[in-house]
């Protein structure tokens, strides 16, 4: 047991949890005035029902070591979960650490899904998520299964987190169908100030997400520390010349965008790459990811924050990048493609090709398991009046006129 | 000359402008007001207290027509505004003494017919 690790990941954990309500706010700024509290909402609760979900059997099914397709059941309910060394830090360290990433990843979802999903399936729908598709994949990475034997990279979740939300979020969107006023109306964001804040909190948040996978205070958390501050940096340049070209105007969301879709790529390679290696990843990401956004808005896929153009292309990218430009020199583990180890790329793409598949197909599986007693979809009129009354009885900005005082009920 | 004044739900307005601009009706003014019909309250909570918001946002269209309009925009706002429940708004046509278009200083009838930009060579 080290105290330095420890102190370090006490602090990463923290960094970490604070990620979910910085995606809130990123999100939240996104929507309409009449959905922004709906769109938070979906970010802050998958701190409750992920978490406890995976305090409850989540962190055993992903950690708890047995065969290569999933873990057995012996830390359920956190039984064995105690003070003793898991590495170098405490084994609740450890699993609390693990906790923040299981919330974030189910809470990134829902920008697919905004201004239209009743509240209680969703509820449903990240609990169980997070235990049927989130806990085997960290399984298959981290946890001692099959990817991570097969020698797949994937320094802090490229494929675990990103990929496979991304995944879940087509198959969610597609089941929902779009919003109503979709291609039909300007649907607008209500705040871009707010989705900027996020952004910034994000960053901060990301070097306990893509440092502290280094699971100690040590060379390799300083390497992930410092790839997740420049590649995002290349990608923010590369996005704001290619915005330029495009529309002579460098945009506020296209900034934020494009810091996200950097750390997204370089969560896979965080401490696996040098750092000039990271910012020509973090430079490729940018294309990609931005004529993914734009394509992406000429479909009827109505993926309204576009989880899959920046966490599916960003991390796919990531993830293959990864296999090409990891140095054995800098991370002591393996050698990409372009340092005399071609095999990595292919493992690479096998991690990806199989997180698609298994998350995709296990996210509509729960979604049918879901509508067989529940309706998915707000009626037409509730998304007219907007999913912050309709769900929540509240308003973002409330002016209080004509609200008049109802005394509380006597218990 | 008539002034028509309509009160709509905001979730229908861009319904209602896109039926106006099929009428070619195309001068307009609108602001968001908050009033009260006869639908039922929005039951808000926060915290421990619990309010009921009799007011509820509304969208209040004013548009100055020549009479031969005033049938065809009346029935835009009715077609793009219906939802069929109780809230869905009214529509007020008022008579009106003059009209001056400030530009140019001419008076009712050409006052409410609409120029563009390009014709009055701006």
């Amino acid at each position: 047991m080290s105290a330095a690790d420890t102190a370090w990941m006490l602090v990463a954990t923290a960094m970490v949890l604070v990620m979910t309500p910085a995606l809130g706010f990123f999100y939240g700024g996104m929507v309409r005035a009449k959905n922004a509290l709906n769109t938070m909402m979906m970010s802050y609760v998958a701190l409750g029902f992920v978490g406890i979900a995976w305090a409850l059997i989540g962190y055993s099914l992903a950690f708890d070591s047995n065969g290569g397709l999933l873990g057995g059941l012996d830390y359920a309910f956190f039984r064995g979960v105690g003070l003793e060394a898991k590495g170098s830090i405490p084994h609740v360290l450890f699993a609390s650490y693990q906790g923040t990433f299981a919330v974030i990843t189910a809470a990134l979802i829902s920008g697919a899904i905004v201004e239209r999903m009743r509240f209680g399936p969703y509820l449903t729908f990240v609990a169980l998520w997070s235990i049927g598709v989130y806990a085997p994949i960290a399984h298959w990475v981290w946890g001692g299964g099959w990817l991570g034997k097969l020698g797949a990279l994937d320094f802090a979740g490229g494929t675990v987190v990103h990929i496979n939300a991304a995944a879940a979020a087509l198959v969610i969107a597609v089941v929902l169908g779009a919003r109503k006023d979709y291609a039909r109306q300007a649907i607008i964001p209500q705040n871009v100030p707010f989705t900027l804040l996020g952004t910034g909190i994000l960053w901060f948040g990301w070097f306990g997400f893509n440092g502290g996978s280094a699971l100690g205070a040590n060379t390799s958390a300083a390497l992930a520390f410092t790839n997740t501050m420049f590649a995002p940096m290349a990608t923010l340049v590369v996005w704001s010349l290619l915005d330029l070209m495009r529309t002579r105007k460098t945009t506020a969301i296209g900034a934020a965008t494009a810091i996200v879709v950097g750390l997204v790529a370089v969560t896979p390679a965080a401490g696996f790459v040098s750092p000039v290696s990271a910012i020509a990843l973090g430079g490729i990401a940018a294309p990609a990811s931005y004529f993914a956004l734009l394509y992406r808005a000429r479909t009827r896929l109505d993926d309204s924050l576009d989880v899959v153009s920046a966490h599916g292309v960003g991390g796919i990218v990531g993830a293959l990048l990864t296999g090409i430009l990891a140095q054995k020199s800098w991370n002591g583990v393996a050698d990409g493609a372009l340092f005399g180890n071609p095999r990595q790329l292919l493992i690479q793409l096998a991690a990806v090709v199989a997180t698609i598949v298994y998350s995709a197909v296990a996210t509509f599986v729960i979604l049918k398991l879901i509508a067989l007693g529940f309706r998915l979809r707000a009626s037409a009129q509730e998304e007219g009046i907007g999913l912050d009354v309709t769900q929540h009885g509240e308003e973002a900005y409330s002016r209080g006129e004509g609200a008049i005082l109802v005394h509380a009920e006597r218990g | 000359m008539k002034l028509v004044v309509a009160i709509v739900r905001p979730e229908k307005l861009n319904d209602v402008l896109e039926a106006l601009y099929r009428a070619e009706v195309t001068g307009l003014t609108i602001s968001r007001v908050r009033g009260h019909g006869g639908e039922t309250e929005q039951v808000e909570t926060y915290r421990g207290t619990t309010v009921k918001v009799e007011l509820h946002d509304k969208v209040r269209l004013e548009i100055g027509v020549s009479d031969s309009f005033v049938e065809p925009t009346v029935r835009a706002i009715i077609s793009g505004g219906r939802t069929g429940d109780v809230g869905d708004g009214k529509i007020f046509v008022l008579p009106v003494e003059k009209v001056y278009r400030i530009r140019t200083g001419e008076e009712d009838r050409s006052a409410v017919t609409p120029v563009s930009a390009e014709e009055s060579g701006v």
